[in-house]
């Protein structure tokens, strides 16, 4: 399976991301911001980071560039896109998701690592779960606080699209969301750090599940 | 020179002999300092020292002050220290893989002080996480030494495989000299010379002196200056820092034996009507120099479009060996480079302060026992210079790069090198207060401190960077406590084997309150060969045994955390240094972990065994109850006598282990007849007890030790979940 990783100026994660998709023995395939190409790719990570310094917003410059066109037309074709981080921030403003991500409640960036439950198995990044199943993932933002609006969320709610939930809130999120999906279910955004625990070198490889479950959601 | 200079040449001299620069007070000192060991390869000279790892790796490292600009502007002074430390190791070719921060504030009682620390926080955590590079660790330690006059290191650690170590030789005649990165402004403007004076009212002043930082244009010029390197398009590259154009240009073309000529109205500018002196020593951040051979400009140029940034040929190598200014193909400014790079040296008499004899007149005998040690203990853990870090650390991103294998509120950092099993550790330390004691003893504890933390994470000490925080040199207690700190640092790095291999001063950290405690500090790098065999210091096990090693040496009041936080002096001279017993007990501990006997080690430093044991049980989550005798016995039967010496004395060289029953034996093999040890308790249950001393709750030592630091002193906040 071949695994695009967006590389947008600032991205941070993006090196991280193509190393995990290495560690789940796939083929991880850069995909530079100017350019308006996919590379045939069957499924993408938008990487956590500063896309263009986080300067008007976070997300808010990259949702513009060259890149951003065929990904878009890929997500709204049903092709997975899991966006992490600064990713998720992007597909919020690229409106690929529903709400957006504030300042964290604290008003201070969070570097920690909380527990997370999945919610719901119904997407391809989360096709390897069992609904209801607990994981610890890292977290690092400043803005990962979700909101969304009444109606909006009560329809994320009411359609099960909130794929993951904190059970240690550490940013104020609204429902306490981690993570949700768009309403064909096939682009998720993920505030925590799935690539970071990609490794038992490192600690915990848990991440990798949610990463690996792509290949599931692919028949791979 | 033979002429009198112009207002140009004067500026360059201006800003080029300044201390922060020339180094006029402390270059005979530094001399002192052993720079040379098997695994190095680059000691000071260069924009960081290098040393080898293995398997063809190399760690390029530094450590560097920023210590002025975060007084008068804290956000951006901790910021660009950040940037300015990552550019060093650039230069040197490497991808800077980790960085740390060493610092020093006033009291937090004092709303200044807060101040400062809230925002040189959030300037190393702004800059650190947007640029991603992980800040992985650092120390802090608040004295009312600093009021005022905050100390801020940054370090930062590359990884570069040897063939492709960079160095900022300029060479090649007609060579392009081309500057890569932001465009250049007005922004500190003698920023150098403002770092070489003492603090003052005026000093407020001089908030423009300081450079404003832009992590995303830095995160660009690094990826830039990697491809650069990779498409091998650079002959040389350096960083451009204090003094600017002017520092970078001419260091470049002193060590290469060559002249530069720079073109300045090809400096792209932000700013319009910009005199030539100005923009060659201005301080716009975020810029770098690179020689360019002629054929391979195009293609360079191009690789710093694809990235965003500036790149332009400002000037050409040349074959005189002057940095010349010219502006619109006429001269303006004529100044030989080797003279720019080699300010005047004074040389000043090393006279004993009077001051030392009477802080070193102390007698334990005067100090009062306490009556309750759990109340001791909890106030200890509660004070800011013991209290976890968690509240700090918790804004830094310690693990974007995937390599960090032991996040913070350990020993020292531990890094994997991906694709080997090797692995690296680093640490930072300093001891103003035990320097101000005592200068000499001071100096070399403080290489004995960060020799112990990489031990007892595992790793193989290997080399040192330090930054020489004091105050003034021209005062003659300023120019001892210098003297004698290199001298006491020297003596231990010989008897360590971990040569400087590079380093930076900062003097002149004075205000109308007085200097600083001298504070050397060090940045210590150690290297695994299998990353998988480290230790961490928190209980892992319930039974495990609780074996303190020690090099028999003497356990003290005096220096102490406990004599400070409990009794309020600053007094005594602290035992030490042993260096070879301390050597000694150290590399056992560290072979211990190598051979996979002990996997949970931690050094008995500041607040004493006490202390010591809280953290390892806050850190795995599990208690210890000593065993009958554990206590009061102690290492080689020092200690005994005094309950308040024996818990929180601090001694030099003592580690605490733990083993599981079944790995008794060979602990016992492992540590032969050379050095002292003793089984003192064992992990269990939920509290940490003594009999007859001591009976507290985990709960309640949590309570106390997880404080957030950024509260009002007084004001109850809640603990590390608040963060966020």
């Amino acid at each position: 399976m071949r695994i695009g990783v967006t590389v947008f100026p600032g991205s941070n994660c993006d090196r991280d991301a193509l190393y995990a998709i290495e560690r789940m023995g796939e083929e991880p395939v850069e995909l530079w911001h100017a350019e308006a190409d996919l590379k045939g790719v069957d499924a993408v990570i938008v990487p956590g980071g500063f896309s263009y310094g986080d300067y008007l917003r976070p997300g808010a410059i990259a949702r513009f560039a060259n890149v951003m066109g065929p990904l878009e037309d890929f997500g709204r074709e049903g092709g997975p896109i899991l966006g992490v981080c600064n990713g998720f921030q992007v597909l919020c403003e690229a409106h690929l998701l529903p709400g957006a991500l504030l300042q964290n409640r604290h008003m201070r960036f969070v570097c920690d690592r909380v527990r997370v439950r999945v919610e719901t198995a119904n997407t391809p990044w989360t096709a390897g779960f069992e609904g209801g199943e607990g994981l610890t993932l890292p977290v690092a933002h400043n803005e990962g606080n979700y909101f969304a609006a009444g109606e909006t969320l009560a329809r994320l709610e009411d359609e099960g699209r909130v794929v993951f939930r904190y059970l240690d809130n550490p940013n104020g999120s609204v429902n306490d969301i981690a993570g949700v999906c768009n309403e064909g279910r096939n682009v998720v955004g993920i505030m925590p750090h799935p690539e970071r625990v990609s490794d038992p070198a490192l600690g915990s490889d848990e991440g990798l599940k949610i990463l690996r479950s792509v290949m599931v959601g692919a028949g791979v | 020179m033979g002429r009198e200079p112009n207002y140009l040449e004067l500026s360059l001299f201006s800003v080029m002999w300044s201390e922060h620069c020339g180094y006029k007070n402390s270059r005979p000192l530094l001399r002192r300092f052993p720079n040379e060991g098997s695994r190095v390869l680059q000691g000071p000279g260069e924009n960081a020292g290098v040393v080898e790892v293995g398997d063809g790796w190399a760690l390029a490292f530094k450590m560097e002050s920023h210590n002025h600009p975060s007084a008068v502007e804290p956000y951006e002074g901790a910021a660009t220290g950040v940037g300015g430390i990552i550019r060093d190791i650039l230069a040197m070719g490497a991808r800077p893989v980790a960085l740390l921060d060493s610092l020093r504030f006033g009291p937090l009682d004092e709303e200044r002080n807060r101040y400062l620390f809230r925002e040189v926080v959030r300037g190393i955590g702004g800059y650190g996480n947007a640029v991603g590079v992980p800040t992985v660790g650092g120390e802090v330690e608040f004295s009312a030494a600093y009021s005022g006059n905050p100390l801020v290191n940054a370090m930062c650690v590359g990884l570069i495989r040897v063939e492709d170590l960079m160095r900022s030789r300029a060479t090649g005649e007609g060579n392009a000299v081309v500057l890569l990165g932001s465009k250049t402004g007005r922004d500190g403007i003698h920023g150098a010379t403002f770092a070489s004076d003492e603090l003052t009212e005026e000093s407020e002043s001089k908030r423009s002196n300081v450079q404003v930082g832009d992590p995303f244009a830095e995160k660009m010029l690094i990826e830039c200056c990697l491809e650069l390197l990779k498409r091998d398009l650079l002959v040389s590259l350096q960083d451009l820092g204090a003094a600017g154009i002017t520092s970078s240009a001419s260091e470049m073309a002193a060590s290469g034996g060559v002249g530069i000529d720079i073109e300045v109205e090809k400096v792209p500018r932000r700013e319009t009507g910009m005199e030539p002196w100005e923009v060659m020593i201005s301080e716009s951040q975020e810029r770098m120099l690179a020689v360019v051979e002629p054929e391979k400009v195009d293609e360079a140029l191009a690789v710093a479009e694809r990235y965003g940034i500036g790149g332009t040929v400002v000037g050409r190598v040349a074959g005189h060996g002057d940095l010349r200014v010219i502006e619109n193909s006429e001269v303006v400014g004529t100044v030989s480079a080797d003279h720019l790079a080699d300010a005047p040296i004074y040389e000043r008499e090393v006279v004993r302060p009077a001051y030392l004899d009477e802080v070193q007149n102390f007698d334990p005998e005067e100090i009062p026992q306490p009556e309750d040690y759990n109340e001791v203990l909890l106030e200890m853990l509660s004070h800011p210079n013991l209290r976890s870090r968690r509240s700090i650390y918790n804004q830094y991103d310690h693990q974007v790069g995937t390599d960090t294998v032991v996040l913070p509120g350990a020993d020292a950092a531990v890094m994997r090198i991906k694709g080997t099993k090797r692995g690296f550790a680093v640490t930072t330390d300093g001891r103003g207060r035990h320097c101000f004691l005592d200068p000499r003893g001071g100096g070399a504890a403080t290489v004995a401190e960060a020799y112990r933390n990489l031990s007892c994470v595992g790793a193989e000490p290997v080399a040192v960077t330090d930054c020489l925080n004091f105050g003034s040199p021209e005062k003659p207690d300023g120019y001892y406590q210098l003297a004698e700190c290199i001298e006491g640092m020297s003596e231990a790095c010989e008897a360590f084997g971990t040569p400087v291999v590079s380093g930076n001063v900062s003097l002149f950290n004075e205000t109308d309150r007085g200097p600083i405690y001298p504070t050397p500090t060090v940045g210590m790098v150690g290297v695994f060969e299998d990353v998988g065999r480290h230790a961490t210091p928190g209980f892992k096990r319930e039974g495990d045994m609780v074996v303190a090693i020690g090099a028999g040496t003497p356990v003290s009041l005096a220096g102490s955390e406990y004599l400070e936080i409990i009794h309020g002096r600053v007094l005594g001279r602290p035992p030490g240094p042993y260096l070879d017993a301390e050597r000694e007990t150290s590399d056992l501990v560290c072979r211990l972990i190598r051979d996979g006997i002990v996997d949970t080690a931690h050094d008995i430093s500041g607040g004493g065994e006490v202390v010591a044991v809280a953290e390892m049980a806050l850190a795995g989550g599990l208690g210890m109850e000593y065993v009958e005798g554990g206590f009061g016995r102690k290492v080689a039967g020092q200690g005994a006598g005094r309950a308040d010496v024996a818990l929180f004395g601090e001694e030099p060289g003592a580690f605490l282990v733990t083993v599981p029953w079944e790995r008794w034996a060979g602990l016992q093999d492992a540590l032969g007849g050379s050095v002292g040890y003793d089984q003192i308790g064992t992990v269990g249950g939920d509290s940490v007890k003594i009999p007859g001393y001591i009976d507290v709750t985990l709960s309640e030592l949590r309570e106390a030790y997880e404080q957030d630091l950024f509260g009002i002193p007084g004001e109850v906040v809640g603990g590390s979940e608040a963060v966020g």
